[in-house]
């Protein structure tokens, strides 16, 4: 099963729509609820931080017997130091932006954390592809 | 413990999410910082926030969060409201701090 989701980059708050719906869709096909937590997480988080720091994008999720594929794409600034970027507490995110919750530097410690595989390609200027893989038991 | 009997108890103002009143709750969290609340709030517990955006009904409902209690007055914007009834998260307003909320949670049985 393939869904395909376009993410707008201009109203953060309502941002998290695209993990919500992946969500029914792997209840309904009746995915163990400890691996659905732990897609909603890193999902969550990586859809969020398209909407946050690369005005938005396009996700892309693969549904098979053996995993679960999620491939994230934006054409946002990209992130200039990877490493520095994965540790918990650095954001580039605004005071505003913190004040309302977001921005704790815990979005791609969190996505390491919850997803099986992770993997993230960036370039400066070009944008960011995020691929977040569960493995099916 | 349901999200009903808390509200009963406790005479909390329901919000937003009548639905979701028979919903059990196993525990509480408190925090402000979605990305935590995400990782570390335990299913079916009641969440207390100072957040009242439309982002936490999303949180809430990614992570299975019973219920959502918004303290110290903070605003609850009406699209909040709207999800919030959509996906059956009951909310409601207090004007008691964290604190306080959480001293009441444990006088009634909630660990
Ligand atoms: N898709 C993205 N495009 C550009 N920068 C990003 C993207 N995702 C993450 N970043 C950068 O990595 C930092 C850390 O991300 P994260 O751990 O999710 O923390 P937060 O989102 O709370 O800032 C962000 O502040 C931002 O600078
Ligand atoms: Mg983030």
């Amino acid at each position: 099963m393939n869904l395909h989701y376009h993410v707008d980059g201009d109203a953060f708050i309502a941002a998290g729509e695209a993990s919500s719906q992946v969500k029914k869709v792997l209840k309904q096909l009746g995915i163990a609820p400890h691996t659905i937590r732990k897609i909603a997480i890193s999902m969550y988080e990586a859809e969020m931080n398209m909407v946050l720091h690369a005005n938005g994008g396009d996700i892309h999720v693969e549904i098979t017997p053996h995993k679960i594929c999620i491939t994230l794409k934006d054409e946002g600034p990209g992130i200039p130091d990877l490493e520095l970027a994965m540790q918990e507490g650095y954001s580039t995110a605004s005071q505003e932006i913190r004040e309302l919750g977001f921005g704790a530097g815990m979005g791609l410690p969190n996505m390491k954390k919850y997803s099986d595989e992770l993997s993230i390609r960036s370039e400066v200027g070009k944008g960011t592809e995020v691929e977040i893989i569960a493995w099916l038991p | 413990m349901t999200v009903q009997k808390i509200m009963d108890a406790l005479q909390l103002t329901l919000v937003a999410g009548e639905k979701g009143l028979k919903k059990a709750i196993t525990t509480g969290y408190v925090g402000d910082l979605l990305s935590s609340v995400m990782a570390h709030a335990q299913e079916g517990c009641v969440w207390l926030t100072i957040q009242g955006h439309l982002n936490i009904v999303a949180v809430a409902s990614l992570v299975n969060i019973s219920c959502i209690i918004v303290i110290q007055g903070a605003t609850i914007q009406p699209d909040t409201i709207e999800k919030a009834n959509e996906e059956h998260i009951p909310i409601f307003s207090t004007e008691y701090s964290a604190y306080e909320m959480v001293k009441k949670l444990v006088d009634i049985g909630v660990y």
